[in-house]
């Protein structure tokens, strides 16, 4: 038995984690929550020399093929610092697309721009209110053109390389390469509960769009990818909710109230120690789904559907319980409780909220 | 990652699937996970002594435990390897666990080696039932707060008072005693630990009809029962620290609580009819149902990781102590949940009629057992917040005060 990261992994997490200390203090957090950079670009550029984009990519594409595992370890540090850069976007989404559709030539073109973090890519599902279905698919593609919209297209405004599932000709869903910076494509940066990440409207007027491989996805093989980008993201959202219980903690050891620490409460000892509870099972969780990820498993839609479930549990549950443990001073602006608040709804909806991992969750387990 | 076994591990799941096939029957697919009623009967009784005399001469049980007292010298990690490979198997259980899980390791650690040498082996065969006297009516979670009392006499220690809760007292031949020496100290300090012939002058037992209408726990009563101080472990007003091995001990063997589980709610949703078609098609149970398997699975890799520490010859992290606070309750919801599923027939516990032999209405009424023993829910979340948080003590009135001045009731 050995389910737990590798050391080599472990000195990877302490490096990343020292690393996000120092580059992704929660002032870089704020500068893009408060300001109007759409993301905090010397970050991208300084994680991408790390090879961080490049983790899970193979050699033979421009990856340094560190796999997925250690992909895992590095989104759980990226969640914790709540860093402000389209990394879920262009490495779980963009380059996983790519990696499993793309034609060799797509593959050799375009991801190692993306490992390099030269250019950054994103997945464009939404078409406005619903979760993930294929009904809900109607953007068009035909003779090399995309028309449609997508929204929330997460890092919509900044990623130069957009996959944008649509429907072809013959109404069978396709995933288009589109050059977003190219004609065609209309851009409107969208106000959304954490604008520490960036969310955009795409519009695409005939916008030039090749088709990802030879031609149609099924609807599975969409819901795959999702599956793929849950397991990292869970680990973000794992991340997310250990600093919120660090932070809760720390804040009910120093603060006093009726002459002694309310940490010494049990209504503050037993609400904290639920959030223990939640995050160790949403550990479990997540690394089962690392392990299904990393070796291909069969398990993986309901490894991915428990883990993904688990962590928008814990990371909810742990951020709102934060701000209530720090009082009033936590519903502050100046408070960092709101950045973990914020995060964790954003991401709680990202790839499809709680309701549609539970229906992928049981309809798995039935047919198990 | 991965799940496989080292070679070693592998070799001594080997070792004891080899001995589970030969002389125990696996148990069927699709039937519950563990029968509703083990623990009643002398028929019963005799038939878990015999498999326990089986298991114990084969070297499993004591599997960490010294060679000297007749342990197999292993390892934590082979202990769960067999627990796991048991759990496949339909064997009588409930009845050796407390003497084997909590006294028996506390006697090796503070008794005599000729004592070792006279109980150990007895009570690894099941010859031997041994029940542990801590809880008292005015002494449950606050179990410090004890008022049983041993006053020395002679070579002898003479008891008087009252033990409540004890599981398995009807049964045993030995208890193990905490009681209070010195009631003029802090409470903590004031208490002593002796283990006990059950049959002593002057105990007397009496069954406690629990709400599922079973009485496997007693009333224990002590009118000036004569104990040696030769049966005395640890020193005098030391008795504290024996108790805690007793409990670390416990937090091991405590589980999760046994009952029907997601996969067992799975199948009687698929049972049950909701508006004309299967339960299961209803997306209200549907989100349940979801929201207790990510509750199940994640305590399983919980145990995976655990397990991995063990592997690795390390203690168990904090992980390890949510087990119970996350089970005991996700059973009583189950529970609650199933008999819903059954609509107006959920209160039927006819086996003729109710499904899957009315499971879920005896767990219904187990269940808050489950949340209370081996520390209740409140207490187990003030372990987590304390040890593994490092939150504060609570502030306390009775820590430091003489134990006979403080309030009772």
């Amino acid at each position: 038995m050995n389910f737990d990261f590798s050391e080599d992994l472990n000195v990877l997490r302490d490096q990343a984690r020292r690393f996000l200390d120092d580059r992704c203090p929660p002032a870089a957090v704020r500068n893009v929550l408060e300001g109007d950079l759409p993301f905090d670009q010397p970050l991208w550029e300084a994680i991408a020399e790390l090879g961080w984009p490049a983790a899970a990519i193979p050699e033979e594409y421009g990856g340094i093929g560190l796999g997925h595992e250690a992909l895992c370890v590095l989104a759980e540090e990226v969640g914790r610092a709540l860093a402000p850069i389209p990394y879920s976007s262009s490495v779980y989404l963009a380059a996983e697309a790519i990696l499993l559709h793309g034609s060799e030539a797509q593959r050799q073109h375009f991801l190692p721009q993306l490992a390099s973090g030269a250019r950054i890519g994103t997945f464009a599902l939404a078409e406005g209110p619903g979760n993930p279905a294929g009904e809900a698919i109607t953007a068009r593609y035909g003779n090399g053109a995309l028309s449609g919209e997508k929204w929330p297209v997460p890092d919509g405004s900044i990623a130069d390389v957009g996959l944008v599932a649509a429907r072809d000709e013959a109404g069978s869903i396709v995933i288009c390469i589109v050059d977003l910076k190219g004609p065609g494509v209309t851009r409107t940066t969208l106000e959304t509960l954490d604008p520490s990440r960036d969310q955009a409207q795409l519009r695409f007027d005939s916008a030039p769009a090749e088709c990802l491989g030879s031609g149609p996805v099924s609807w599975g093989e969409v819901e795959h990818l999702l599956d793929r980008a849950a397991v990292p993201l869970a680990f973000e959202q794992l991340g997310g909710a250990s600093v919120c219980l660090e932070m809760a903690t720390a804040y009910a050891r120093e603060r006093h109230a009726f002459g002694r620490p309310i940490g010494s409460f049990q209504a503050i000892k037993h609400k904290l120690a639920d959030m223990f509870v939640a995050n160790e099972l949403a550990r479990s969780n997540a690394y089962y789904g690392a392990w299904a990820l990393a070796s291909n498993a069969v398990e993986l839609p309901l490894a991915a559907s428990a883990a993904r479930l688990s962590a928008i549990k814990a990371f909810e549950y742990a951020s709102r319980e934060n701000i209530q443990t720090h009082g009033g001073m936590g519903f502050t602006w100046d408070m960092d409780c709101h950045l973990f608040y914020r995060r964790a709804k954003l991401l709680s909806g990202a790839l499809g909220s709680s309701s549609y991992w539970q229906e992928r969750l049981v309809s798995h387990w039935e047919s198990c | 990652m991965d799940f496989n076994d080292t070679p070693e591990e592998a070799t001594f799941r080997a070792e004891v699937r080899r001995f589970l096939e030969a002389h125990a029957t696996r148990k069927k697919a699709g039937e519950p996970a563990q029968k509703v009623r083990y623990l009643e009967g002398p028929e019963a009784l005799g038939k878990a002594k015999a498999w326990q005399a089986v298991k114990a001469d084969a070297g499993f049980v004591g599997i960490t435990w010294d060679t000297r007292w007749g342990g197999r010298g292993g390892t934590a990690i082979q202990q769960v390897i067999y627990d796991q490979e048991e759990a496949h198997f339909d064997l009588p259980k409930g009845y050796f666990e407390i003497g084997l899980g909590m006294c028996i390791p506390t006697l090796i650690a503070y008794a005599a080696p000729e004592q070792c040498e006279r109980y150990v082996r007895p009570a690894m065969r099941g010859d031997e039932i041994w029940c542990q006297l801590f809880s008292e009516p005015s002494a449950g979670s606050d179990v410090a707060g004890l008022q049983t009392r041993a006053e020395r006499d002679g070579d002898d220690w003479v008891v008087n008072g009252q033990k409540i809760w004890t599981s398995g007292a009807h049964l045993a031949d030995y208890g193990l005693l905490l009681a209070r020496t010195d009631p003029a100290v802090p409470k903590h300090a004031g208490l002593t630990a002796f283990f006990l012939d059950m049959r002593s002058p002057g105990v007397e037992v009496r069954r406690i009809k629990q709400i599922a209408g079973s009485a496997q726990f007693n009333e224990v009563f002590f009118t000036d029962v004569r104990i040696p101080d030769a049966q005395r472990l640890g020193a005098v007003g030391a008795g504290w620290q024996v108790a805690l091995t007793t409990l670390m001990n416990e937090r091991l063997a405590v589980g999760s609580a046994p009952g029907p589980d997601s996969e067992d709610i799975l199948r009687l949703a698929r049972l049950a009819t909701m508006d004309g078609q299967p339960a299961i098609r209803n997306a209200a149970v549907r989100a349940r149902l979801a929201d207790w398997y990510v509750q199940t699975e994640g305590l399983r890799y919980t145990r995976f990781r655990t397990m991995t520490k063990l592997s690795r010859g390390q203690a168990p992290g904090p992980e390890a102590s949510i087990g119970k606070i996350v089970s005991a309750t996700k059973l009583q919801e189950i529970a609650s949940f199933g008999i819903d599923l059954l609509g107006m027939a959920g209160i039927v516990m006819d086996p003729r009629l109710a499904p899957m032999e009315a499971w879920f209405q005896h767990a219904m009424l187990y269940a808050p057992g489950s949340r209370i023993a081996g520390g209740t829910d409140e207490i187990l979340r003030n372990i987590v917040a304390e040890r593994v948080l490092g939150l504060p003590p609570d502030v306390r009135v009775d820590k430091a005060a003489p134990f006979n001045q403080l309030p009772r009731g």
